[in-house]
């Protein structure tokens, strides 16, 4: 059973269409790019994914459980990370994870186990007392993913987490849930990035609203660049 | 929905908004000088212009600070729920409304458990306004304080429902105080907080008739009666009713297929 099934997917927002006939699948323990540039669609993808709304078309499923008619148990599979930064400037790390941590019916004491052991895999550990007004971007990006996993979500979901950030904050993430992945956990990265592509990842290239290429990534650049092949799938956006 | 789950998730939502509220200085003292500010300023100068006879729950002739005090209670109940409206369209637009929403949860239950949470936020406050109350002379009765309880929850509810509902109609943080001009001073100045409906009626029987029909005016009848150890039916099912409709348009108004969510650019809010 795929982690995500997305299957001829179409939204638009009154007359403006912005996704058509999208369809993709996340296989389980894959890393699945979903790469376009930016206007494509991939965040409204993305709200239709996490059921902050229903899609007008298709239908949209997580580990077999439809997100418009049985949306709990496709929730309670998921773990996100949105493209906004969502966490509470005035809180503390700590809090955060605390509101988190009961929103998916985490008891404290379990939040503060898992906290411990998400934020101090990343780095971050140290940092729990204070207000995340006081962090740096990459370090509330690592904080934000570290609360995506708290709750032990079979499916991951990263949109363009790594916007923003320096290099090397971008490849300290990135390796992070790559290791996540490697060790079972389902992950659809959201991008505009090209060289966050590794080319045993599955890509998914949107643009305009519609899915443009699918497959392993190695397949798309097997005689050209894959900047090339981007560009040539997009007529030159970026 | 297992019930230990969603009484998790309503002490989580709870312990946010008492965080934020507390962690908010400015709106805390402004929550609780602004009722002072009409209590010690505005009915002491209207003491004089405004003469009032014995109405029920009063059994004498009262000060018109005695009046006052349950319209104030339910202007720091019609703010506080304006607040939560303003905190929900702050939360959309700086992305945290996402996390409450993609909480593997009912929706009716998030939004309802946010809405008890700032319910609950606001009663500390109104108490301590009760009690400076006092210093002007108006003391009801000591069980009053408790038996206006229940009606202060059920009228904080019903204006936070309202402000709730109000949330998914408002686009951007901006249209705010287009809300405060149209929506919360109509709603406070043609109701029963600041003069009786009789008064009214004597001047405008059309704007009588706008006061009485306005829920609010039920929520400080309530509160009123309540404070004075006495229960009024009507306003209790005014605002069971008001609260019923309010929180059914909030529920429908986020609802993923139908509200507004489905019609908003993902890219325009959070």
């Amino acid at each position: 059973m795929s982690a995500l099934a997305v299957d001829n997917v179409s939204h638009g927002f009154g007359a403006q269409q912005v996704l058509s006939r999208v369809n993709l699948s996340v296989e389980p323990g894959s890393f699945t790019v979903l790469l376009g540039p930016n206007g494509a669609g991939k965040t409204t993808l993305i709200s239709l994914v996490t059921g902050l709304y229903n899609a007008r078309h298709g239908d949209i499923r997580i580990f077999g459980h439809s997100i418009r008619r049985d949306p709990l148990p496709a929730l309670a599979s998921l773990g996100v990370v949105f493209q906004m930064p969502t966490l509470d400037l005035d809180m503390s790390v700590e809090q955060n994870m605390t509101y988190h941590g009961s929103l998916h019916g985490l008891s404290p004491r379990e939040t503060r186990e898992r906290a411990g052991v998400e934020l101090g895999r990343l780095g971050v550990g140290d940092r729990r007392s204070d207000k995340v007004r006081a962090l740096s971007g990459g370090l509330r990006r690592r904080v934000e993913i570290a609360r995506a996993l708290l709750h032990q979500p079979k499916f991951l979901i990263v949109d363009e987490a790594t916007a923003g950030l320096d290099v090397a904050g971008r490849q300290l993430l990135l390796d992070h849930v790559r290791s996540l992945c490697r060790a079972g956990l389902s992950v659809l990265w959201a991008t505009h990035m090209l060289d966050e592509i590794d080319a045993s990842d599955q890509l998914v290239v949107l643009h305009q609203g519609k899915v443009r290429w699918t497959g392993q990534a190695r397949a798309i650049a097997s005689d050209r660049t894959l900047e090339a092949a981007f560009l040539d799938l997009t007529g030159g956006a970026s | 929905m297992k019930t230990r789950y969603a009484l998790r998730a309503l002490m989580g939502i709870m312990r946010r908004e008492m965080l934020r509220f507390v962690g908010q200085q400015g709106r805390f003292a402004a929550a609780i000088v602004r009722p002072l500010v009409w209590l010690g300023i505005f009915a002491v100068g209207f003491r004089s212009v405004l003469g009032l006879s014995i109405i029920p729950p009063y059994e004498s002739y009262i000060l018109y600070e005695v009046y006052i005090v349950p319209g104030l209670v339910g202007m720091m109940l019609l703010f506080h729920g304006m607040q939560n409206s303003l905190s929900m369209v702050y939360d959309r637009e700086m992305g945290s409304m996402r996390v409450l929403l993609t909480a593997p949860l009912p929706r009716w239950w998030l939004l309802g458990a946010r809405l008890l949470a700032s319910t609950a936020t606001v009663l500390p406050i109104v108490y301590l306004f009760l009690l400076l109350a006092r210093f002007w002379e108006v003391r009801p009765p000591a069980l009053g304080y408790g038996a206006v309880l229940p009606a202060l929850i059920l009228a904080g509810l019903m204006l936070g429902a309202f402000g709730l509902a109000l949330s998914t109609l408002i686009r951007q943080l901006e249209n705010f105080a287009g809300v405060m001009n149209f929506v919360i001073f109509p709603m406070f100045f043609a109701s029963a907080a600041l003069y009786p409906l009789w008064r009214l009626d004597e001047v405008s029987p059309t704007l009588a008739m706008i006061a009485w029909i306005n829920p609010f005016s039920h929520a400080v009848e309530l509160i009123r009666f309540a404070l004075y150890l006495q229960f009024e039916p009507v306003a209790f099912g005014v605002c069971v009713l008001a609260l019923a409709v309010f929180f059914s348009l909030a529920v429908w108004g986020y609802d993923p297929g139908r509200g507004f969510w489905a019609r908003r650019g993902a890219n325009n809010s959070a």
